[in-house]
């Protein structure tokens, strides 16, 4: 990016809201990836449409990528910048602009952190559930961009059950707005579903409408111990087949119980082999028979020990212990690789089968826990970057691991994106003419492949992030 | 030994282990207050330290912007609480701190007070004699009207709003070497008034000896003791504030005592540091068996029959912690247990009641306007409880909070843990 670029992109942001010094592009250079960074050119932080607008048409003048941000909590890397990039970083765009409690909409900034909303529509006895583990960092904006799910993914559902309506500055600079506050909208194709999930690559999120729902009455939260991983997976099966549908099924395995143990000292069974964290909610005496209903399936599955949280304070430092897994399991080694490969629900006690398989074929510790309700573990690998045979193995290990998953028709990623981290998974799960549909669509939009290039699928080689990143930006 | 530049100017080799320990999850993010100022990633945790490991790793220069990083960082470990990888991120700002200052590129004023003033107890107090001097003569009122003071010093100025009336007479002349109980001996504490306590709140110093005496402790506080050196430690200056601590731990083993009691968080904080301090040296075993004495009053006095002394207090009273009890000493059932079993007391719980008040040691004079933008939640959050009395167990709190009261016009009365259930018992 030349001098006289960078001058451009300052008169269009002003000189308070641009940087590119080297400690900000250092600070900006990665987001909760292992593994990736890179340098980017320039840092703006934009105050409002116009000048988005501006950036992407000077984008497409002088040929630079450009990649937006939120908090920086993603997975996948899709907010690593990639080579020569200018990134956008939207965490000053934090305004709830209305919370409509007649129609069960907010309408957000992209820049609003996920819990803050939460917390706000509580207040008015509104509920928006998708909470993935990073709720008290991660923005709305980064949630939509990347179709996050979280604990409550089973009854409730991911980011998409929730987004009704998007604004968004196009790759060429145009403002769409697209949806509303319809419950109910067939005009056209259904532009915005195809939005969430494109991970920054179609266009730069301004506003965004997303649906409330009334806030469950009443929910016990239970914890259940096994000795062993087998039992647990087979009472989730056996609650699944009961036709009850918890709000939340998570279960850790003895590793993450250890590790989450010593962070929160909540007093986790540090011997068991496996915890099921369950809640059902909803409002009077049913989940109060449901809940019944699952301590029996508990207890026929061998369950040594069931308790229920005595109140909300409990119940909520139990999840909350539940959010930490993937970063307290750095606890027993420096790098910590989380994915997040899921499988139909049936099948999730071959998945972890597979998971045990890997770590001793490729000779790695894993760490495991995740979404047992949906299919959807977080095999993480325990590791340290800096011994990169290890690191080698570990790619290795979750290769076989994504195979196996797709073999039992599953996906590679449940909800954190494809990103960098596994876009040469993809054509394995979406198929060539899916992934080709994927591309003709990106190239239509973006036809000079400014935005967010080379995340997700790789277009063309040139502007894109290069494995690994050369030493010129590194350092 | 590694030839990076943070290694060679601080020393500290376990660095790359500290800082490999960060997945840079973003977990910390929420938990810092400044980066909640500035929405930078290099104001955070997770930023800072990637500029500590780019330093290290010789991608970086030692760089006005890193030095700037390094002292606008609270150092409040409100990240460690939230980090649950548990990263010691307050070891690794300091070892920035150290580097920083090594350089000479840290902030002047900052290094002026810390090298210069704090460890010694006479100039602390011939500093505060003159403030006080300047407060009674009139001086303070004819500066302050006539506006001469801020239009040669601005930053001066603010600062000089801050101090609070010094009281003429300081602790260490009234507190004796040894205090004995009225009744009977219980146990023997030893009590050290440190170096702000002593100066600016010398009644809070008088009303924990009191509550010490009153539960059956013997206190004894050694008139050659000094300041801990927490403050020069947590700002880089390991060497001063190693002399410090031997001085204290020679003069303090010429007794021998149950507990050693503090009532100021920072330094119960920092003296139990000791023993990691003086790791491998010498002093190591002295320093051990130091540290291992010391617990904060609050930590303490639950250990003793206190609860039966209480006397009805029928108040709304609300608690702050303060960040080196709870995030560094993990200190934050027990104040509220001590409360809540005083008959008749409505403990309201405090929002975001483990949130740095931004006094962060002398913080709040070096970052003044920053400081002030964190202060300003706090009072509203203090505001919305309704409370009459904010309790709290560090001076730099109170000072803080004090200031905060005169600042945005609250009527709230500020009141150290030690000087409130002195009252009560």
């Amino acid at each position: 990016m030349s001098p006289s670029v960078k001058e451009k992109i300052k008169k269009i942001v002003g000189g308070k809201n641009y940087t590119d010094s080297p400690e900000d592009k250092l600070t900006y250079s990665y987001d909760a990836t292992p593994l990736f960074s890179q340098l980017p050119e320039a840092i703006v932080f934009p105050e409002n449409e116009q000048q988005i607008s501006e950036l992407m048409r000077l984008a497409n003048q002088e040929k630079f990528p450009v990649v937006p941000r939120g908090s920086g909590t993603g997975l996948s890397g899709g907010a690593v910048p990639v080579e020569d990039s200018l990134l956008i970083v939207m965490t000053k765009w934090d305004r709830i602009l209305e919370i409509d409690s007649s129609n069960l909409t907010a309408l957000v900034e992209p820049g609003v952190i996920t819990g803050v909303l939460q917390n706000e529509v509580e207040k008015l006895n509104l509920f928006y559930p998708p909470d993935p583990g990073s709720i008290n960092v991660c923005t709305i904006g980064g949630n939509v961009a990347n179709n996050a799910g979280g604990l409550r993914g089973l009854k409730y559902g991911v980011t998409k059950n929730y987004v009704l309506g998007v604004e968004m500055i196009l790759p060429n600079g145009e403002l769409l707005k697209t949806g509303g506050k319809n419950m109910k909208d067939v005009a056209g194709y259904n532009l915005r579903d195809f939005i969430v999930g494109s991970e920054g690559t179609l266009g730069i999120f301004t506003k965004i409408l997303l649906k409330l729902l009334p806030i469950p009455s009443t929910s016990i939260t239970m914890l259940a111990y096994f000795e062993h991983l087998n039992d647990a997976a087979k009472a989730v099966s056996g609650i699944i087949s009961a036709h009850i549908t918890p709000s939340m099924m998570e279960f850790l395995d003895n590793t993450t119980i250890r590790c989450v143990e010593e962070y929160t000292h909540i007093g986790l069974p540090v011997n068991s082999e496996a915890i099921l964290l369950i809640e059902v909610d909803g409002r009077g005496s049913v989940v109060g028979e449901d809940a019944d209903i699952i301590m029996n399936i508990l207890k026929k599955n061998n369950s040594s020990f069931i308790k229920s949280a005595k109140d909300t304070l409990e119940a909520n430092s139990l999840k909350t212990a539940r959010r930490t897994a993937f970063s307290a399991l750095a606890r027993q080694r420096p790098t910590a690789i989380l994915e997040d490969a899921t499988v139909p629900r049936s099948e999730l006690p071959l998945i972890i089968e597979k998971v045990k398989e890997a770590a001793r074929k490729f000779d790695v510790t894993f760490g495991n826990f995740g979404h047992a309700g949906d299919g959807n573990i977080h095999p993480t690998c325990l590791t340290d970057e800096r011994d990169s045979a290890e690191i080698n193995r570990a790619h290795k290990a979750f290769e076989f691991i994504f195979n196996e998953a797709v073999k039992l028709g599953g996906t590679i990623t449940g909800e954190h994106g494809t990103g960098l981290a596994k876009k040469q998974f993809l054509e394995s799960v979406a198929g060539l003419p899916g992934l080709d549909m994927m591309k003709k669509i990106k190239a239509a939009m973006d036809e000079n492949n400014i935005l967010n290039p080379g995340k997700i699928f790789s277009l063309s080689p040139k502007c894109e992030v290069l494995f690994p990143p050369t030493l010129k930006n590194h350092g | 030994m590694s030839n990076d530049p943070i290694t060679i100017l601080t020393g500290i080799k376990e660095l790359t282990d500290i800082y490999s320990q960060c997945i840079h999850c973003g977990m910390c993010l929420s938990a810092c207050p400044t980066y909640d100022l500035t929405r930078l990633e290099r104001s955070s945790p997770r930023g800072r330290i990637k500029l500590i490991r780019s330093v290290a790793e010789n991608k970086l220069p030692l760089t006005d912007i890193f030095a700037y990083e390094m002292n606008f960082c609270l150092d409040c470990q409100a990240c460690e609480t939230a980090c649950p990888a548990g990263v010691k991120f307050g070891t690794m700002v300091e070892a920035g701190r150290v580097a920083v200052e090594n350089k000479g590129i840290g902030p002047t004023l900052k290094s002026f007070i810390l090298k210069q003033v704090i460890p010694y107890r006479n100039r602390i107090k011939f500093a505060a004699k003159i403030l006080r001097f300047y407060q009674k003569s009139g001086l303070q009122k004819f500066l302050r009207v006539s506006g001469i003071l801020n239009k040669l010093f601005p930053e001066l100025a603010k600062i000089e709003e801050l101090t609070p009336f010094i009281p003429a007479e300081f602790s260490d002349t009234g507190i004796k070497e040894i205090n004995r109980p009225a009744g009977k001996a219980q146990f023997t504490l030893a009590f050290s008034y440190g170096c702000i306590m002593n100066v600016l709140f010398p009644d809070v110093n008088k009303d924990t000896v009191e509550l010490l005496n009153k539960i059956g402790g013997v206190v004894i506080s050694p008139s050659g003791q000094t300041c801990c050196g927490s403050l020069n430690a947590h700002n880089g200056d390991f060497k001063t504030a190693k002399e410090l601590a031997a001085k204290n731990i020679a003069e303090f083993s010429r007794y021998s005592y149950d507990y050693f009691v503090s009532n100021s968080a920072g330094c119960s904080a920092f003296m139990k540091e000791y023993s990691e301090l003086f790791k491998n040296e010498q002093l190591a075993e002295q320093a051990k068996i130091f540290s291992s004495k010391v617990k904060d009053l609050v930590e303490f006095l639950p250990e003793t029959d206190i609860f039966s002394r209480f006397k009805t207090y029928d108040k709304n009273v609300t608690y702050h912690d303060a960040c080196h009890l709870v995030h560094t000493q993990h200190i934050y059932n027990q104040p509220r247990d001590l409360l809540n079993n005083i008959p008749g007391l409505n403990l309201i719980p405090l929002e975001d009641s483990t949130r740095c008040c931004g006094s962060a040691g002398i913080y709040n004079v070096i970052h003044y306007d920053a400081s002030m933008e964190i202060l300003k939640p706090k009072m509203d959050n203090i505001a919305r409880t309704k409370a009459e009395i904010v309790l709290t167990g560090n001076p730099g709190c109170l000072l803080q909070l004090t200031y905060g009261v005169k600042k945005f016009n609250s009527d709230v009365n500020i009141m150290h843990t030690a000087s409130f259930l002195n009252k009560i018992i």
